[in-house]
Formats: C-alpha cells, structure tokens, sequence
C-alpha cells in the first residue's frame, strides 16, 4: 500500500474514453482500500471537445482537484491534449503516457490553426520518462480502435503501485461481455508491452 | 471497515442517498447542471416519488406541499434555478413546514455549464434559511440528514449548497440503511399557512425569534470542524475551498464553516483570538467574510483570493502562502470550440436563421451555440424563457426578431412569454426546437414527451398548447428539410400575428435519433467537383465532421452519421453517397 498520495492526470478528447478509464483507476485504489477522489473538466461538448480528468489517491486524499506541479503521472490519449495540459508535471520528475495519435481540433482542419509538433526531444529532458504508445495500432489489431483507452491503462499500470489481479478485477466489472474479454486483452497488450514503448536515447 | 457498506459516489448521487437514507418520500427538481443527479439518483429509489417538474418553482411548490402534508421531501436545483423558485422560498420561510424539507441548490463558480456565478447563500440569509454547505461527497450525504432533523426542529426550510467540484467530484462514501420516518397528519393552521397580511407579520416576528434562538444553539461541533495548529495563521473556510487549505496549507490552523448562515459566531470568534492573521476562503461571493466583517473580525478575504471564477489549489496556495509550485509549462495549442453533434437537428434551423440575417433572441439549451460561428444565429441569451418576451421587446422598440426556444424551455417558462405576446398583439415569430428531450443535461423526459422517471406519464402536444394559446400560424416542419424549414420561417416571418414554427426531430444522442440514422451511408465529397474556398456553403452547416482537407471540404467517415443534410446545400452536387 502506497504511503504517499500519487495524482494521476488523464488529457484528451470527448468520446476517447477518458471517464471510463479514470473510472477504473479510481475504483482499483477504492478496492485498494485507499482514499479516492475524481473529478473532472468538461468543455461543452459531448464529443470533440478536450477532457481532463483527475484521480488522486493514497492514505487520506482532501481535494478534487490536482494542483499544477503535483502529477505523478499525465496520461494523454491525444498528442496536442498532452501538451495542452503539460503544467500538471513537476520539472524532472514526471511520467508522461502518450497516445501516439492525432485528433487535429476544428480551427486546424479549417485552416486557421496548425497543429503543434510533438517535442519528443525536450519533453525527454523534462520528464522521468516518457512512453509513446501505438495505441491505436494495438486497439485496432485486437479488433476496435475503441480499445485505446484501455490500452493505455495496461502502460499506465506499469507505473501504479497496485497488483494485476486488482486491474484484472475491475475491469472485469466495469465491463459486459462481449467487451469484458476484449478489455481485458487490451490490458494485457498494454501491460506486456509497456518497456518497448519508453522513449530512449 | 468491517460490515461498512461505502460505494465510489459523486456528491449529487451521496446527498440522493442520505436523502433516501433520511426517509425522503418525495423529491422534485428541474435539470440544471452540476445539480441534476440528485433528481436521477432519487429517481432509483422505488420508495421515493420522483419528478421531474416543469420548473424549479413547480418542483420547490411540489415538495414544500408534500413536507406541509407531512412527509419529508427534497427539492433540488442549480442556483440559477433558485431564482425561479425564490417566490416560494422567502414565504415558505414564514410558513415553516410540518415534515422535513430540504432545498438542494448546487453554484457553478467558473460556470462550467451556466449563464452566471451568482452565490445562492445570499438567498438563505435573505430569506431567513438555515445553509448547510458540505466539502466533498461524504458531507453532502452526511449533512442532508442532519438538515432534515434540522427542518424539523425548526419548523424552517432548510438549504444546501453545493459547489460544482462538490456535486461533482467522485469519493468512496459510508452508507447507512434508510429510516423509517412515520407520516405526520396535516394540521390545518389557516394562521401558520395562509400568509395573509395579518397571518404573514406574526409569522414574520415568529421567524426573526426563531432565527435569534436557533444562533444561540449555534456553538461549535457540528456546526464548524477545528484543526489547531502552531503558528500565528489562522483560516476560516467553507465547502471544498477548506479541503484545497488542508492540502496546500496542513500547518495552517483551520476552522471548516459547515452552517453558512447564520454563521455559528461565538466559536469563531474565539478561533480567530488566538491568530494575528486570518484568511476567510470560500467559493463564490464574500459571503462569510461579509459576515465576520460584520461582527468585527478583521478577516483577508476577497482582496486575496478572486471573487470570480472556481477556486483551485493554485489559487488557494498563492492567497496563502504567495508561492507556485515548480511545474512544466504548458504549450500553447489550438482549443476545441464547442460545437453541436453530427446529425443535431437544430443545425438546419440556424443554417436557415444565418441567412436569413433576422435578429434572433435565444434562450437556454444546447442551441445556444447557435450563437457561434458558422452561425452567429442567436444574439440574445440570458435566462430560461427569456427568447419570447425578449422579442416581443425587441419588436416593440422597431426590431422584428425571432425567438428561439427549446421544447423543454418551452413548458419550464416559454408558455407565459407566449401567451403575453398573443394577449398583447405581438407579431412576433417563435421557433420551438422540439428535439425530444432535455438534451443539455443529458436527456431528460419534459412535458412533451410524456417520459417521466418511472415511464410514461401524459404527453402533452405543444401544438395543441400552442394553438389553445390563440396561435392561428402555425408550421411543424423536419428541421433536416432545410427548404421546407426556411420557407416555413420565412413564412412565418411575413404573417403579421403570431406565428409558431416548431421544428421537429429527435436529438441524434437519443436512441430514437440514432436509429433514424442508422441505415444511411455516410456522405462524402467528390474531390474534383467541390470548387473549394469561392463556395465551402457546406461548412456553414457547422457539422463537426464536415472540415478542409488540401483547399475542398471533407468529410470525416468516422464522425459522418449519414444525416444528408450537407448534401442539400452543396450547389455543386459534389457532396454523393455510396
């Protein structure tokens, strides 16, 4: 059991799955027997606009909200969300879980914006460590793209202080079937493969 | 832990279950973001009457009743929402109730999804109500039983506020099983219910003594929480604001105000003589400081914190302890405007609205965005209902405008609009989006559907109403026919007596508008056709999955649902299906 209080940061894009995903986060520290809390930030829209959601557990958690500095660990499920919400690390010490995927915004595809370049290259000197993850890729070759969430929950459980029954355990709850069994492979894709996708050298 | 039942629950869903838990029997709201949950979770419970009512006022009027008829009842209601319902409240004050009653109203600092910030305690302490404000989900089930018992040992409505990070955020909460509460009998007491002048000014000197008796119980526990600590600074805060000071400022003394108003202030007053230096942090208004300014205390408040916006725990470390944490810096990356879905129907009203060039007053719903680029349809908005008389002004000035509203705004306060522009001899022009459904806060039944929480109750025909009112013009059109849509409000806007254009068809989210969908082909644009940037009338349709890709529209298969709407304005016919 952890001693500390880990914050956890979700970053992407309305209908990607974030509030699914920072859902099981929350109830593995809960079946954990940690304090728990979650909250999130919602634009508008129900599909399209950019999601941030917070789960921050340990021995005793008070507030809902993550204060800029204090993230252990920024998961974006989309490359620009990522940057977007890049104040959320601390200098040096933070880990970033980065979807390698792009979902240019509005004013981009309209031309009156460019999307950002990813600087892989300085966000190295930034962080403890950065995973790139082909999600989409790994999602799609089990079946549907919708399984990136859940993808990125396997990396993500690499760096979390909790055993794989409890994920395995959660997810199998949050989940019917015929997903249960589609989720949890995706998991597994995930957590198996987490050390290719470290950013080196 | 043992035998202790704790469930993951958001603040509105905890306060539904100490509601029920309290032996509530009836429980009425109207949708508002952050509070609708407390509504849809009471709505679980078989043993509760759930409503929702057609407006906050309806709904507070709807469970005050059941109180006076003697069982415990809830309302609840986002603060804007209060002010429809404040005729009720400042009597029912006076009246005072028989079972207990609790009025659930949750702010919106920031206004994540609202018009205003305005802070609902200054209504508690106006109306002479007792204000319980609880700081995380735990709270908000704890402190709705202690309002009921509070209610009734009163004889007061009591009040609740919530904050969006209270309602909101998700904790791991202990439950309790639900008591049993026996029914009181109705009391006739014409001097304590009919508040007649003469009846009114004794039960108004009833409730200044009231309220003089209930401060001198107000001492310590569990009116405030202590947390004592060395040093010369102390803090006074309420709600979530004390949750952010216990995780910046640990070494700071804390008391957590839990009752608002009136403010328990013989133990804040002797907090606040051990410190040289004390900070009030609340969400919202100057509400306590003004308070404990009030009886003397020389407090910082608002000349170090915002009295605008959400707190956070940046803000509530810089007021403190005037630092920042050492953080990356953020990049500066193109935001995502909010826009309405693929296959939304109001889409073909503002595409018509736009070129029609017409002053639109507008009202409160997800067709708000209709104010926005491509748009830029509607040009008024400022509360529920306001589209209709709004115009009927604008047309009294010299400015023929149309008034546009939702099917749920519609019943919530559009029909009194309405009938004043018919009574008076308006001209004026109304657009009803009949989407079926309160989309905005996440498809609630109203009125014209007939769906209410338990199934089916009576659906009644805006037409109908609208014809019963004296509306003589009156178009139901397929907001997706965009011709048959313009041509209707251009119609419309020719008749010299009020006109109605309802424009029909189900919110794509709901499972009846998916499935109109469901068979069509996606769109998609034959590259050599689109001429490009000297016509793109497709992007003026504002569909999210209609975008540019090298110098000619496209469309996104992933986000495109097949609606068929880009296809009739496309003058080139290179929008095509398979």
């Amino acid at each position: 059991m952890p001693e500390k209080n880990h914050h956890v940061v979700f970053a992407g894009v309305g209908g990607q799955g974030i509030l699914t995903a920072s859902q099981i986060v929350a109830l593995v520290a809960m079946k954990e027997g940690l304090d728990v809390r979650k909250s999130e930030v919602k634009g508008l829209s129900q599909r399209g606009g950019s999601v941030v959601s917070f789960v921050k557990f340990g021995p005793i958690v008070y507030a809902p909200l993550v204060e800029a500095g204090t993230a252990d660990v920024l998961v974006g499920f989309e490359k620009a969300e990522a940057l977007r919400w890049l104040h959320y690390l601390p200098p040096g010490q933070g880990i970033m879980i980065v979807n390698d995927f792009e979902l240019p915004p509005i004013p981009v595809t309209l031309g009156h914006a460019t999307y950002p370049p990813f600087p892989e290259k300085d966000l190295q000197n930034q962080l403890a460590r950065l995973y790139k993850v082909p999600a989409k890729e790994i999602a799609e070759d089990l079946g549907s793209s919708l399984l990136m969430n859940t993808v990125l929950l396997g990396v993500l459980s690499r760096v979390l202080p909790f055993p794989v029954f409890r994920w395995e355990e959660v997810i199998g709850e949050v989940f019917v079937e015929p997903y249960r069994e589609r989720n949890l492979q995706a998991f597994h894709a995930g957590r198996d493969r987490a050390e290719e996708f470290v950013v080196t050298g | 832990m043992s035998g202790e039942e704790r469930q993951f629950l958001s603040g509105n869903e905890a306060l539904a279950r100490g509601a029920w838990e309290a032996g509530v029997v009836v429980a009425s709201a109207y949708p508002g973001t952050p509070s609708t949950e407390v509504l849809e979770t009471l709505a679980t419970f078989p043993d509760v009457k759930a409503e929702w009512s057609t407006n906050e006022k309806v709904a507070f009027e709807v469970a005050y009743g059941a109180a006076i008829g003697g069982v415990r009842a809830l309302v609840s209601m986002k603060h804007v929402g209060l002010n429809v319902a404040a005729d009720p409240l400042f009597t029912s004050a006076y009246a005072g109730v028989n079972a207990g009653f609790v009025i659930v109203v949750a702010d919106d600092p920031g206004m994540h999804s609202s018009q205003n910030e305005q802070d609902s305690r200054h209504y508690a302490r106006a109306a002479r109500i007792p204000v319980l404000e609880p700081a995380d989900p735990q709270e908000a089930h704890d402190f709705v039983l202690r309002a009921f018992e509070l209610s009734e040992q009163w004889d007061l409505p009591v009040m609740i506020r919530l904050t969006t990070r209270v309602a909101h955020t998700r904790a791991p909460v202990v439950l309790g099983p639900r008591r049993s509460i026996a029914k009181r009998p109705f009391q006739k007491d014409w001097r304590k219910y009919v508040m007649i002048p003469a009846n009114a000014r004794r039960r108004h000197i009833l409730l200044e003594e009231k309220i003089a008796r209930f401060r001198e119980t107000i001492k310590g526990s569990p009116w405030v929480d202590v947390w004592k600590k060395d040093g010369p600074v102390g803090v006074i805060a309420s709600g979530v604001a004390a949750r952010y000071v216990q995780e910046v400022a640990p070494h700071f003394s804390l008391l957590k105000v839990n009752l608002s108003w009136p403010v328990p202030i013989q133990v804040i007053r002797s907090f606040a003589a051990s410190f040289q230096k004390i900070f009030v942090v609340e969400e919202g208004d100057p509400f306590i400081e003004t308070e404990l300014r009030a009886a003397g205390l020389p407090v910082h408040g608002k000349e170090v914190f915002p009295k605008t916006g959400e707190l956070t725990p940046e803000i509530v470390r810089q007021g403190l302890l005037g630092t920042t944490l050492p953080h990356l810096q953020p990049m500066e990356v193109p935001g995502r405007p909010p826009a309405l879905c693929t296959g939304c129907p109001h889409t073909g009203v503002f595409w018509a609205l736009s070129l029609l060039k017409v002053p639109v007053t507008g009202d409160i719903g997800c067709y708000t965005l209709g104010a926005l680029p491509p748009y830029q349809a509607m040009h008024t908005t400022i509360d529920m209902g306001a589209s209709i008389p709004m115009a009927w002004g604008m047309e009294k000035a010299g400015e023929r405008a149309v008034a546009v509203i939702g099917d749920s705004t519609f019943f919530h306060s559009g029909i009194p609009g309405l009938i004043d522009l018919v009574y008076n001899q308006g001209h004026g022009t109304v657009i009803i989006l009949d989407n079926r459904t309160t989309g905005m806060t996440g498809h609630q039944g109203h009125p014209g559907t007939g769906q209410t929480p338990q199934g089916k109750g009576k659906e009644i025909d805006i037409e109908a109403v609208v014809r019963a009112i004296g509306v003589d013009h009156v178009w139901t059109v397929d907001p997706h026919d965009l011709k048959a849509t313009k041509r209707a409000i251009q119609q419309a806007l020719q008749t010299s007596e009020p006109s109605v254009v309802i424009a029909r068809r189900p919110c794509a989210l709901l499972p009846e508008g998916r499935a109109l969908y469901r068979e069509n082909p996606h769109r998609f644009v034959e590259v050599e056709k689109c001429v490009g940037e000297r016509c793109f009338s497709c992007l003026r349709i504002g569909c999210p999955a209609i975008t540019v890709r090298e110098g000619r529209a496209w469309i996104d298969a992933v986000l495109c649902v097949g609606c068929g709407v880009c296809e009739q304005v496309c003058p080139y016919g290179a929008i095509v299906h398979a």
